[in-house]
């Protein structure tokens, strides 16, 4: 069958499973856009490319399949770049495809080239000019194989304009990926294993420290049953949240810069730390010189060269965290860690039992009661895009999620901008899901312009704003480590509600502790969009906080004056 | 110094995405080399790189995951065979020219182009034995050099082989990352 590269690139598409592409057209993508218009691929028209990546990293997540987004040469790629880093430091399995200027014209400044490639070599897991039609079928077939296993990650594919008009004979069983013959490397190590099998045995004071790993793994029932045999608590990174019900009595919380102090604490005093799919990120640790010297380190980790980058290991295992989780079990044989746990729970102290639902209502609308109610109205069923920000660790706080794939945030990059395109992608990789942008007035100014994506869409995606005026995170570091001198973080926003009102989506106000839950309800009980405007407290800060680069033990805890305590028993 | 032997996909970019890698994990090179193999699709890369076995492991790791090289190992420590080659163009008359020669053959270079003013030495051994004649030339005045960088090969049973080429696109499941 002799099909056109456009119509191929299609097709191709289509036959690897693909639904919806995330995309903007411009010159050099058209013969791309005549043939998705002829396909049954459905093509979501965003308000700016950053936005079209964010949707397929949203979809992604939100999925746990690829998400796909499409981009004209020039600013159309380099308008990914951060879409595409985003998705990179995240191990996001995203395909982005953009189109190139002939390749007669490559390398001559042509109207709207860019060395997209070269651009992106350092944010993507790979990259590929194709300039032959007859190349594209197998070079995104070899994308999508790329992006999606191993450590995931984003993958480009930038599509000369010729070989999109060229014809060339497609036939789906010839042109199968030709990946390189890479080693296949055993990595199973008997010594490392046995020797964390030791550690594993004889550890007082263990603790799991649960990554994003478990859930690209989809290892969420092994890691449950390995949790239930060890009997050893789990603490988590932001992006491993969801991995391990946080309602569990085994789930201590988040760890790190904002975790909870009995987490870290926890993490300080123990004998054993059993990383698995996680990092060592610096937000995580604090002072490396300082972090967890009393503990010995189990490493599960897929990939090679995270071991031994931040924090040496005593064990490392390097494999599949299922897998590995799985092969360790059998071999686990003390469980006794009751005065362990019964010490963590005395760590928490009377901090842990105040529920800041029960505080009285002082008149001052905290971010914490707007989360904590949301969560509790949508009984933690949600799924949740948040931003970057004071919000989002205030989310990851009070949001107990329960299943994996539920919070949806950008982790490594720290992306504002990032919450409202990733709902999109987040309801359209699950529609039949209750979907929520949690977002400050800051990351929504950068690109709200999606609102009328969701209105062109006709998409049910609900959307809170954590209003408080500032850029809050940085005024939050200005007022502890800058005496308070708030250099550019004041922030004027339009009138979110007219603004809302503007695109044609329903919008409210919110000034209130009391009016929270009602519209929270009805913003459930349409079935369309609808933008909420939490104007909470101005000055409020995210505790308990560990300065960047100090120990992880020395936080800055919550004051006593401040109505939030902390956070609340799930 | 470690030294790292890669075996790449031998088609354009991958020595940059290669560079782009060392730039990132701020690693040094000393000495980076590209030769072809006896399979046409694949070339062999000798990496010598100012860091510590760390950083090596890093490089290694880091190495290996990108998708065009096939294989990256860390010899550093083992049993192995290090070579440099290097053309030394050094400033010789009637007078001196001798004596520079017996020079040149203690160090088992060859002379390979001789001129009225100049002549030409191709010496090749290890990186030592090569900064060991450069500095007894050096009084004679060295007017222009050209070096390879290392090449290194580990010795007897210890193979250091490509993939086998027939697994290309053999499979649906790859590049592990790992």
């Amino acid at each position: 069958m002799k099909l056109t590269g456009a119509e191929i690139l299609c097709e191709t598409l289509t036959r690897l499973g693909v639904r919806h592409i995330f995309g903007y057209p411009g010159g050099a993508i058209l013969p791309v856009y005549d043939a998705l218009g002829k396909s049954k691929l459905h093509h979501i028209l965003v308000r700016h490319e950053q936005g079209a990546t964010h949707m397929a990293d949203g979809y992604a997540r939100a999925s746990g399949g690829i998400g796909v987004a499409m981009a004209t040469s020039g600013p159309g790629a380099t308008n990914m770049v951060t879409g595409i880093a985003t998705a990179m430091l995240d191990s996001s399995p995203v395909v982005c495809v953009t189109g190139q200027v002939s390749s007669k014209f490559l390398g001559t400044d042509a109207f709207q080239e860019v060395d997209i490639t070269g651009i992106t070599m350092p944010i993507t897991k790979y990259n590929v000019v194709v300039s032959k039609a007859e190349d594209i079928a197998r070079s995104v077939r070899e994308a999508f194989i790329i992006a999606n296993s191993g450590r995931p990650g984003p993958v480009l594919v930038d599509v000369t304009k010729d070989a999109q008009q060229a014809s060339a004979e497609f036939d789906w069983e010839t042109c199968g990926p030709k990946l390189p013959p890479k080693r296949v490397r055993n990595n199973h190590d008997q010594e490392e294993f046995d020797r964390a099998v030791e550690l594993l045995n004889s550890a007082k004071r263990p603790v799991i420290l649960a990554g994003r790993g478990v859930v690209l793994s989809g290892a969420m029932r092994t890691f449950e049953q390995f949790v239930r045999t060890s009997s050893i608590p789990v603490a988590m990174t932001l992006l491993g949240i969801g991995c391990f019900p946080a309602t569990d009595p085994m789930n201590l919380g988040m760890m790190g810069m904002h975790g909870e102090a009995w987490v870290n604490t926890a993490i300080q005093e123990a004998d054993l730390l059993i990383a698995v799919g996680m990092r060592f990120d610096d937000r995580v640790t604090g002072d490396l010189r300082t972090y967890a010297r009393e503990a010995r380190k189990i490493h599960i980790e897929v990939d090679r060269a995270e071991i031994n980058k931040n924090v040496k290991v005593d064990a490392a295992i390097i494999g599949d965290a299922g897998e590995t989780l799985a092969n360790l079990m059998p071999h686990i044989h003390s469980r006794d860690h009751s005065a362990w746990l019964a010490h963590i729970q005395q760590l928490k102290g009377d901090s842990a039992v105040r529920d800041i639902q029960s505080l009285p209502d002082s008149g001052h609308l905290y971010a914490a009661h707007v989360i904590n109610d949301l969560w509790k109205v949508t009984k933690g069923g949600s799924i949740v895009a948040t931003d970057v920000g004071q919000h989002q660790m205030w989310e990851a706080q009070y949001y107990h999620h329960d299943e994996p794939r539920t919070l949806v945030t950008s982790g490594g990059l720290g992306t504002m901008g990032f919450a409202l395109p990733a709902a999109i992608g987040a309801k359209f990789a699950r529609p039949d899901r209750e979907v929520w942008a949690v977002v400050g007035d800051g990351g929504f100014q950068m690109t709200m312009c999606e609102l009328a994506t969701i209105v062109q869409e006709k998409l049910n995606v609900k959307i809170a704003i954590i209003n408080n005026g500032y850029l809050g995170m940085v005024r939050q570091w200005q007022e502890f480590f800058y005496d308070k001198r708030y250099v550019a973080t004041p922030l004027t926003a339009p009138d979110f509600v007219a603004l809302a009102n503007a695109f044609g989506i329903r919008a409210e106000r919110v000034t209130s502790r009391k009016e929270v839950v009602p519209t929270i309800e009805s913003a459930r009980s349409a079935d369309q969009a609808m933008l909420i405007d939490f104007r909470v407290e101005q000055e409020d800060s995210v505790y308990p906080m560990v300065p960047a680069g100090k120990p992880l033990h020395e936080m800055i805890r919550r004051p006593n004056n401040p109505l939030v305590e902390t956070a609340s028993e799930p | 110094m470690q030294t790292i032997v890669a075996y790449v996909e031998n088609k354009p970019g991958v020595l940059n995405r290669v560079s782009s890698l060392t730039r990132r994990l701020a690693i040094n090179i000393d000495s980076l080399t590209v030769g072809p193999t006896e399979n046409e699709e694949i070339a062999r890369m000798t990496i010598c790189a100012h860091t510590d076995e760390r950083g090596a492991h890093r490089l290694e790791a880091s190495l290996e995951k990108l998708v065009d090289v096939l294989l990256a190992e860390n010899i550093s420590g083992r049993s192995m065979l290090e070579r440099d080659l290097a053309l030394i163009k050094v400033a010789a008359d009637q007078q001196n020219r001798p004596h520079l020669m017996e020079l040149i053959k203690v160090f088992r270079g060859r002379v390979v182009d001789v001129a009225p003013e100049s002549l030409i030495v191709e010496v090749s051994g290890t990186v030592d034995k090569i900064d060991g004649l450069l500095e007894v030339l050096r009084p004679f005045g060295v007017l222009e050099m050209a070096r390879t960088g290392r090449i290194a090969m580990t010795r007897g049973n210890d193979l250091l082989r490509p993939p086998d080429a027939a697994s290309r696109g053999k499979t649906e499941t790859a590049p592990a990352s790992s």
